[in-house]
């Protein structure tokens, strides 16, 4: 098996391409099927560290306090995210209750904190133990976080509320819209990146 | 792009290479499976069994779109009654009460995107089991949509959790979640790994020469 470092294969369709350098904040795109084929990383992996902070921050408040309250002849209720998992799952629906927990919490979480462990090291160019195994799981939690679309989910539900009682915003509704925005800017990192950040092949290793 | 002509676009397959789909490295000479000397990963020249993996959540998806859609998703108690919805008929009180925007955002969401992205699926892979050439870039380009709204179906899943989790009060007012969001949620979840099984390079494989197909469905088999 021999390395062909200027040889790019499209994803998309198979073709063979000559790489070349990009300049900053260019992407390629593959004449034939258009799928992206690279984009320069420039600085945003400088970027990306402290944003994950900011999101970790976020994230903390967003599950900590109430997303809404509702208010019906002078009682109320309120809910976070975990206490909707955990109704869920006491009405006999923990497949579904999973699926939520896992979809705007665990996977997006788990994402927040793998990046942190990853970039924080490598400031200081060095690899961090489990380097292959995070960046793979980074790869596979990425189509799963689902944090945005749940967001959509809360606004639904409290219009859909709003005619049969009173609705008052949490201070966890304001946490996870300002973390949809930062988490698409954090997510936007390619992991591909860290492969091409610090790590040039190692020669003489051989699979 | 350039005004320059295009030279003829060649294949990996085809060159012996092998792109790592996790790194971007591009390897000459890998045997299928091999793992990728830099990141690890296990290379391919397609995904393994793309085809069947495919229709398996795809079969898997279709069976369960029944229940998901006629099943009840929410029960709602109050002092009226027990209520008990389907996605559609949420759709249907949403525009019926004038909220049209909201039945529409609702309707494309839950019943119109996974419906679609079922049918495209199925199409993809048909197309892609023929080896047909037909429409090749409309079909790549279809397939990057559907990775890109899939997820967007979830809506109707996280609307139930937090209704049941935020009505609770009771006498008044309970809602609590129907078996259908389970389907539901199922549904959603298996046209996602349908479509993560996916190979969009097999759209394009009919354009390689007979010898590069040959040697592509040797390396199929060795494995």
């Amino acid at each position: 098996m021999k390395e062909v470092p200027d040889a790019i294969v499209c994803e998309g369709c198979d073709a063979v391409y000559r790489r070349v350098r990009l300049r900053r904040r260019e992407v390629s795109h593959c004449p034939r099927c258009s799928t992206e084929l690279d984009r320069h990383a420039g600085d945003q992996s400088a970027r990306v560290l402290p944003l994950t902070v900011a999101c970790l921050i976020l994230f903390a408040i967003a599950n900590l306090f109430p997303i809404v309250e509702i208010e019906l002849q002078g009682l109320s209720s309120e809910t976070t995210l975990v206490g909707a998992v955990v109704a869920l799952t006491t009405e006999g629906m923990s497949p579904v209750a999973l699926l939520v927990l896992a979809t705007t919490l665990l996977f997006p979480l788990l994402q927040l904190c793998i990046l942190f462990y990853l970039l924080v090291p490598m400031r200081y160019e060095r690899r961090p133990a489990g380097f292959e195994l995070l960046v793979n799981a980074l790869v596979a939690l990425r189509p799963w976080g689902m944090v945005e679309v749940f967001l959509l989910g809360v606004l639904v539900a409290i219009i859909k509320l709003s005619s049969m009682a009173q609705v008052i915003a949490g201070p966890a509704l304001w946490a996870f819209m300002g973390l949809t925005v930062l988490l698409t800017a954090v997510l936007s990192f390619n992991p591909r990146t860290f492969w091409e950040m610090a790590f040039e092949p190692r020669p003489g290793q051989e699979a | 792009m350039s005004d320059v002509e295009a030279p003829p676009i060649e294949n990996a397959g085809a060159l012996g290479l092998r792109g790592c789909h996790h790194c971007g490295m591009t390897w000459q000479g890998a045997a299928e499976g091999e793992p990728c000397a830099r990141c690890g990963t296990r290379l391919h020249a397609r995904k393994p069994d793309s085809i069947n993996r495919t229709w398996a959540y795809l079969i898997a998806a279709a069976i369960l779109y029944l229940p998901a859609n006629l099943l009840p998703v929410m029960i709602t108690k109050s002092l009226l009654g027990t209520q008990q919805d389907t996605i559609l008929s949420g759709v249907i009180y949403f525009w019926v009460s004038g909220a049209y925007g909201l039945a529409a955002l609702i309707f494309v969401a839950s019943f119109l995107v996974p419906l679609f992205k079922l049918s495209a699926l199925i199409l993809l892979n048909v197309t892609a089991q023929r080896r047909s050439d037909w429409r090749q870039l409309e079909r790549a380009k279809l397939y990057r949509i559907l990775e890109v709204i899939g997820r967007w179906s979830m809506l109707d899943v996280f609307v139930v959790a937090l209704l049941a989790g935020l009505v609770r009060i009771q006498g008044f007012a309970e809602i609590t979640a129907g078996i259908g969001i389970a389907a539901f949620g199922a549904v959603v979840v298996l046209t996602m790994l349908a479509s993560l099984s996916f190979d969009p390079r097999l759209t394009w494989d009919s354009r390689l020469d007979p010898a590069a197909t040959e040697d592509l469905k040797t390396g199929h088999e060795s494995t």
